[in-house]
């Protein structure tokens, strides 16, 4: 059924006719639309004073009420809504003379293949064999070799400083091993609040609630922040019913005072704060990855991507009743490194 | 005119020529500074080059014009910043106007950003449309790279190009979450500390690596000056020299163009760079600038002062990155924590690991490879300077839709907690299913895409074999129905029927001609295999053959069954 006589696929019809515009063809279009442009631009200088009039004549911390906003800084939205009005006046001014009253017939341009033509190509080979064979690489391997190691190693000195210095690694392995927790006279830290940095009375602390903790030794620090980073601890005072029956929970308890029991607040996924306690399922959420611990099972991974429990301090209290922690954490905290179990 | 360069002719030295005189009255007009900076620089002939370059037009160009211009915005508003901020560490007590934050103890670079939202008159706007003209850059590149990926512009000659374009995605991330990381609040901190469990993970130098970036121990007083040397230096230094390559290479190349009437693979069909094309993109750098003022203006951004400034022990709910960061955040919250553990009594964390270091560069690589394995798949080595209609490639746009949509995946991920909130949903059973869907949705929208591609090309098949629905409904006089149908002009059938259609690579046996199965013969059944998986779905474009035999088949129809001939004949077709 299929005519011989047509092609096998349909062919370009080319560009189709050019259909003119209203301004193309009427002058009162053209007029209207030069008027539209002219106002956007008007409307942009209008703009524009307004910018530098409010900028002057706005307080800094006057506060208005803007529908659909609510109350925000006056001062932002009229610098703002002015400097887009300027903005925009141009932009759309500029776009609409160009649909409306530059030319909008297109044009064709032809295209050329990208690569270059065989002479050319044959030409910058030779002459780069000719700068190659003029400089003697070839005919001195000596050159060549030294050249060429001398290039490869001149980053070196530059490389060797930068790493060098950018901080000292050595004290990596010790550091992230210890806290301002550990014992060093054999004299037990007491734990003391977070913000208010006063020591805790076990009696102090009812079932139910939650301490952000942190050693008594912060007092002393010099690197508040570097120390706090891996020492802080949350309390928590549980029924000593509550922990589990199984070895975790004994540990947990044993490790404890009368219920309360003390974990470090860094995760062990990436070392978000852990800030979340569920009161009523003695959960430990931490709301960067919801990693989730089980405080009646030593504070194991319930769900979440974190893998190892949180460390736990052990605590007791001392002869004024206040509770503090005779020993330092027994694992690193934080997040795990290659190194941890070194 | 003439008198007094004659005259002046008089005090030239031998040798020297006289400045020509312009060539016409408009030239003179444009005078003597032209004339002067030609004299010096010869720029005349490389100007005309490039005033009548010719850029076609579509919606879709101006993706990448958004990214360019939002990328120029930001280093506009950044220097404004530089002028205010103070990149330290160093602690010291507010003595700003904001009272909720008085006296309190805070890096100098948290007390300057409040200074610049609360002291600095506009300071405020001018951080804001930094903060919205980032998001802006990174949305509009990623939107622009999905153009031309689903389009594929990025086949030969412009795969160089792509890479390139590849690598400014990935540096556009990094240089977000620098200069996020700067203003030292809670947040910003919180994500800090996470930077470095991330770094942490590293095998074997994570631990070495965390304390030369952070200068010892975390947080330290080194990484803020440090980010903000890498912000506002290296990264814009290194972006700004990838984007003129970008750039550079577009104008090479000539910008490519879709398929239509006068369009070929040998020319642009467009506008001219003077004055439409200049009016029209100088004019939309103003509508992006203005549209990212007006947003500064009414939505606030990053309200730093009311996380506070940055301390290790409190944290707030629903911590989050900004939301080009959330699919390397999600993926941390989807990876299980099995996949930690111990080797040779080094522990190995591939559930941070995976998620924040490898997942980045394993995706800018897939991505920058793409145009080499579809290359290697088709044995395709044609310039193609005609864009592909998604639907015309059916296997490639539904790779993409499957890569989007494992993307999005992660992305939603990184909101677990929210989507658990706000629907009153176990963020246990959220967490799962995204787990699942992780590996199941790509699956499915890959196969969903592929159908609906081939749905749209039988449609484009049947509205030129049968014309388009016209909308008028005829009644013959014995009282049967039918809706009358227009035939497509020429110009309007092209676009339908211009592309190819390759079919699959003919599977070879795996062995060669002497019936031995070598190492060469494997690897072309291999290809074979995968161009089958590639072009094995396919419509193929109507020809003209078969255009006719339409026709012929209606006016058959119509000479055998006389009485309600037209609407048999359109049954027909509706059923072909």
């Amino acid at each position: 059924m299929s005519d011989p006589r047509l092609p096998a696929t349909f062919e370009n019809p080319g560009l189709p006719p050019h259909v003119h515009r209203a301004a193309d063809t009427d002058p009162r279009a053209a007029k209207r639309a030069e008027r539209q442009v002219a106002g956007l631009f008007t409307l942009s200088i209008l703009s524009t004073i307004g910018f530098i009039v409010s900028y002057f004549a706005v307080k800094n911390d006057t506060e208005a009420f803007i529908p659909f906003i609510g109350t925000t800084n006056l001062l932002n939205v009229l610098l703002g809504v002015f400097l887009a009005l300027a903005l925009l006046g141009i932009g759309f001014g500029a776009v609409h003379w160009a649909k409306t009253l530059m030319p909008d017939e297109e044009v064709v341009e032809e295209r050329h293949p990208i690569r270059s033509d065989d002479e050319s190509r044959a030409k910058a080979v030779g002459l780069l064999e000719a700068g190659a064979e003029s400089a003697q690489l070839n005919r001195r391997p000596l050159l060549k070799a030294t050249a060429g190691t001398a290039l490869g190693l001149f980053a070196l000195p530059l490389g060797v400083q930068l790493a060098g210095s950018l901080g000292n690694p050595t004290k990596a392995l010790d550091e992230l091993k210890s806290t301002i927790w550990d014992v060093k006279d054999g004299k037990p830290i007491r734990l003391v609040r977070d913000v208010e940095r006063t020591p805790i009375k076990a009696a102090d602390v009812s079932i139910g609630a939650v301490f952000h903790v942190l050693p008594e030794t912060i007092k002393e620090s010099h690197h508040v922040l570097e120390d706090k980073a891996k020492a802080a601890v949350l309390l928590m005072r549980l029924h000593p019913n509550d922990f589990a029956a199984d070895d975790l929970g004994k540990k947990a308890k044993s490790w404890g005072y009368e219920g309360i029991v003390a974990y470090s607040k860094i995760c062990t996924h990436v070392g978000c704060p852990v800030g979340l306690y569920e009161q009523q399922t003695h959960h430990l959420l931490c709301p960067c990855h919801q990693s989730t611990f089980d405080v009646t099972r030593d504070c194991e991974v319930i769900f979440g991507p974190a893998k190892r429990p949180l460390p736990q301090l052990k605590i007791t209290v001392d002869a004024e009743g206040y509770l503090v922690a005779p020993q330092g954490f027994a694992e690193p905290v934080g997040p795990s490194y290659w190194e941890r179990k070194k | 005119m003439s008198t007094a360069s004659s005259a002046r002719a008089a005090d030239l030295r031998a040798g020297d020529r006289k400045s020509s005189a312009p060539a016409s009255a408009s030239a003179k007009k444009v005078g003597a500074a032209a004339s002067w900076v030609d004299e010096r620089t010869g720029i005349a002939k490389g100007a005309s080059f490039m005033l009548k370059k010719v850029f076609p037009d579509h919606w879709s160009f101006m993706l990448g014009e958004v990214a360019m211009y939002s990328m120029i915005i930001c280093l506009l508003t950044g220097v404004f910043l530089s002028l205010w901020f103070i990149p330290s560490a160093g602690q010291i007590p507010y003595e700003g106007s904001y009272l909720p934050l008085k006296g309190i103890t805070m890096s100098e670079a948290y007390s300057s950003t409040l200074g610049i939202s609360f002291d600095v008159r506009g300071g405020l706007l001018i951080r804001q449309i930094h903060h919205w003209a980032a998001l802006m850059f990174v949305v509009s590149l990623s939107v622009h790279m999905f153009r031309v990926f689903f389009t594929g512009a990025f086949r030969k000659p412009r795969e160089i190009n792509w890479v390139i374009g590849t690598m400014l995605s990935m540096l556009a991330l990094i240089e977000g979450f620098a200069g996020y990381s700067l203003p030292d609040d809670l947040l910003s901190g919180t994500g800090l500390r996470a930077a470095e469990g991330f770094i942490r993970s590293v095998p074997i130098i994570g631990s070495y690596v965390s304390y030369m970036m952070f200068g010892g121990a975390f947080p330290g007083e080194a990484i803020i000056p440090r980010l903000y040397a890498v912000h506002v230096l290296l990264l814009p230094a290194v972006l700004i020299g990838l984007f003129t390559a970008h750039i550079i290479l577009v104008m090479v190349h000539k910008h490519t163009q879709y398929s239509g009437p006068g369009r070929t693979n040998e020319n642009v069909v467009g506008f001219p760079l003077m004055p439409v094309y200049t009016a029209k993109a100088g004019g939309f750098f103003f509508l992006v600038f203005g549209l990212l003022s007006l947003i500064s203006a009414l939505v606030t951004i990053n309200p730093i002062w009311a996380y506070g400034p940055y301390d290790p022990s409190p944290v707030t709910a629903g911590s989050q990155p900004d939301w080009y960061m959330g699919f390397a955040d999600g993926a941390l919250r989807l990876l299980p924590g099995w996949l930690e553990f111990e080797i040779f009594g080094f522990t190995l964390s591939l559930n941070v690991f995976l998620g924040a270091v490898l997942l980045i560069p394993v995706m800018y690589t897939i991505t920058g490879a793409y145009p080499f394995l579809e290359r290697w798949i088709t044995g395709d080595n044609r310039e193609h300077h005609i864009l592909d209609r998604p639907r015309n490639v059916p296997t490639r746009t539904a790779l993409g839709v499957a890569a989007i949509t494992a993307y999005l995946v992660l992305m939603f991920a990184a909101g677990n907690d929210i989507i658990a909130i706000r629907l009153q949903m176990s963020i246990n059973d959220i967490t799962r299913a995204f787990q699942v869907l992780f590996f199941v949705a790509p699956i499915l929208t890959f196969w969903v895409t592929r159908r609906i591609c081939l749905s749209l090309q039988r449609h484009d098949r049947d509205k030129v074999l049968h014309g388009r629905e016209s909308g008028t409904l005829v009644r013959t006089p014995d009282g049967q129905y039918y809706e009358v149908h227009e035939e497509l002009n020429d110009y309007d059938r092209w676009k339908l029927v211009g592309f190819e259609s390759p079919a699959p690579l003919a599977l070879p046996s795996g062995k060669d001609a002497n019936g031995v199965a070598s190492k060469d013969a494997k690897k072309e059944l291999r290809r074979a295999k995968w161009s089958k998986f590639f072009f094995a779905s396919r419509v193929e474009p109507v020809t003209p053959a078969e255009l006719a035999a339409a026709h012929h088949h209606g006016e058959h129809e119509a000479i055998e069954t006389p009485a309600g001939a037209g609407a048999h004949a359109i049954k027909q077709a509706s059923q072909d």
